[in-house]
């Protein structure tokens, strides 16, 4: 059974098309991943996903059924981008609490806190309010609190946001456990390029509102694999007067001193071979030749903003 | 307790669910039904959860407020004892009474009003409106959480004021029944406005004309007031909490007025905590 599907669903806000006749399947026990920049439109889907905002138009299942405002709380798991709520409240407190309003009992609750300070490592914060955290133990704890209380389906808007890759770690192997052992489906919001590919089942990518693409990263990387992406860093103004680079001027991205070239893989060896071996190698600070990333993908697409993030 | 049970199956196999039938679940780890989903709180269990999460907001916060409630009241009482004619009981009765339920207003009405706009634009709200808690459970939890901060400001003002108006303490124990009832009252109202106001600002506004309005009509003595004034006294939720305690200090107590005034104050706590409480999810999801 798929654990949501979602059909032609259509949200504005004001003037702006927020989600434009979106459509996609996300399967029970699929790490599903939500990926584009900001104002892409992944915030709006999810709050509709979890019945917050009702969409214009289009329809919502979920696990087979219309998607009901009054019993989505039984079934899903919401991580929202904002915490306010519990920003006064001591972790442990929060634990326990939301576990409670999970409707568990007060021993189960207490006993769930246990485990997920120990499960995500917040012990030595336990007891401080979320807000007087850092960023990342904040959005750790705030983590923490859409496990307290076992939901069949998790919808998390940017776990891993301001996160240390050792939180990060945590958060994916606490999904990847549930999903494991409780056949859980996780539904994830993010504009980590790293965390898309190495985490994600699939992943649908969106743009202006738009899913522009949806597939397993790998697919999705395959359908622009015969390019490759060639990075370079001038350590001051490159020399345009050599006719490999002015060639290469004219496709590439510039941002600051760094161009960004996608082309056919035999092209970009010839080019890197003309470049190390020309004069241009003076000007070069460092170079790189990848194969193709999700952000890629996002750009062979039409993506046009340009902050995703690659960190891990 | 009577408990009905149905079977789940979770990745540990076949787990009972229990529910009480007054809704309170009884300890289970949380299991999810395969037809029903998981388990959902009762509206006490919830409550009382709300409420341990909106107490630790007040907590953080808790000296200023206490200071400004208490401070605040027990002020315009001092300032109030060189204007107010001191000879009329009358007077004094509505000035200490009207001191008292001002401090409730300024934290019920006016702090609350302020937190759930605050949290209801921030999407703060989003929290308790995917969790599938009962609307009534979180405007409860924080109306309760709220009016627990009341108490050691009401009662020193209550005491002080008497002490300072040289009224009588005896029948004093009636703020066992006017606090909760005007914090009752006075919290539904500021949950409302909290939640209906469009922008946090007026919810700002909206709270603080609500104590505006404890201010000039419960504290000044109604009786030197315009008839316009009266009736407009009249239709103020606040009014009847305030002469409830009022009527506690004369010296022939009318006890049949005193619980006219607080049945008063249980419809509007009734009416208003009931109204916010089904407004919650919609004021909430759009």
């Amino acid at each position: 059974m798929d654990a949501y599907v979602v059909d032609g669903l259509t949200r504005r806000h004001g003037t702006v098309l927020a989600n434009d006749r979106i459509s996609l399947r996300v399967a029970a026990g699929e790490v599903f991943g939500l990926l584009g920049p900001n104002g892409a439109g992944k915030s709006t889907l999810v709050r509709q996903l979890v019945a917050l905002i009702r969409p214009d138009a289009g329809r919502i299942a979920l696990r087979g059924r219309a998607l009901e405002r009054r019993t989505v709380g039984r079934w899903v798991g919401y991580l929202p981008q904002g915490d306010g709520a519990l920003a006064d409240v001591p972790v442990a407190l929060a634990l326990t609490t939301t576990a409670r309003l999970r409707g568990l009992g007060r021993s189960a609750a207490r006993g769930t806190r246990d485990e997920l300070i120990h499960e995500l490592g917040l012990a030595a914060v336990a007891d401080r309010p979320l807000g007087l955290l850092s960023g990342g133990q904040r959005r750790l704890a705030a983590f923490a609190t859409v496990l307290a209380g076992e939901r069949p389906v998790l919808v998390l808007d940017e776990p891993t946001t301001g996160l240390d890759p050792v939180a990060r770690r945590s958060v994916w192997s606490a999904l990847s456990r549930r999903r494991r052992e409780q056949g859980a489906t996780v539904v994830l919001v993010t504009h980590n390029v790293l965390e898309a590919e190495t985490v994600l089942d699939r992943v649908a990518v969106l743009d202006r509102g738009r899913v522009i693409a949806c597939d397993t990263p790998g697919a999705l990387k395959a359908a622009v694999s015969s390019d490759v992406r060639l990075d370079l860093v001038w350590r001051h103004a490159p020399p345009m007067d050599e006719p490999v680079v002015a060639r290469l001027a004219a496709d590439a991205v510039v941002d600051g001193q760094r161009w960004s070239l996608r082309m056919p893989t035999e092209q970009a060896r010839t080019a890197l071979g003309q470049l190390t071996s020309g004069a241009a190698y003076a000007a070069l600070d460092d170079f790189t030749l990848a194969t193709p990333s999700l952000e890629d993908v996002y750009l062979a697409l039409g993506g046009r903003a340009r902050d995703l993030e690659h960190g891990g | 307790m009577i408990v009905t049970m149905s079977t789940s199956v979770s990745s540990a196999g076949a787990v009972p669910v229990g529910v009480a039938v007054d809704g309170t679940p009884v300890d289970s780890t949380g299991p999810v039904d395969a037809a029903i989903g998981g388990c959902r709180p009762g509206l006490l269990a919830a409550t009382v959860a709300v409420f341990g999460q909106q107490l630790a907001r007040a907590r953080v916060a808790r000296v200023p407020v206490l200071f400004v409630a208490a401070f605040q009241s027990v002020g315009i009482l001092l300032l109030l004892r060189g204007v107010v004619d001191t000879s009329n009981a009358l007077s004094k009765q509505q000035v200490v009474a009207g001191a008292t339920v001002l401090v409730v207003a300024f934290v019920c009405l006016n702090l609350l009003a302020q937190r759930l706009g605050g949290l209801r634009h921030d999407g703060s709200l989003d929290y308790y409106a995917a969790l599938d808690v009962p609307g009534a459970a979180v405007v409860l939890g924080a109306a309760g959480s709220y009016a627990a901060f009341t108490v050691p400001g009401s009662i020193v003002t209550a005491f002080g004021g008497a002490a300072l108006y040289d009224l009588p303490m005896s029948r004093l124990w009636v703020l066992v029944l006017v606090l909760p009832l005007a914090a009752a009252s006075l919290a539904g109202l500021g949950a409302l406005l909290g939640l209906l106001a469009p922008k946090p600002e007026l919810a700002t506004i909206a709270g603080q004309l609500g104590m505006s309005a404890v201010i000039f009509l419960n504290l000044i003595p109604a009786h030197r007031m315009p008839e316009a004034i009266r009736w407009l006294r009249a239709i103020t939720p606040s009014t009847y909490a305030a002469d409830a305690l009022a009527a506690s200090f004369d010296s022939r107590v009318d006890w049949g007025s005193i619980w006219v005034d607080l049945l008063v104050c249980v419809a509007v706590s009734v009416v208003a905590l009931g109204l916010a409480g089904a407004l919650f999810r919609r004021q909430v999801a759009r």
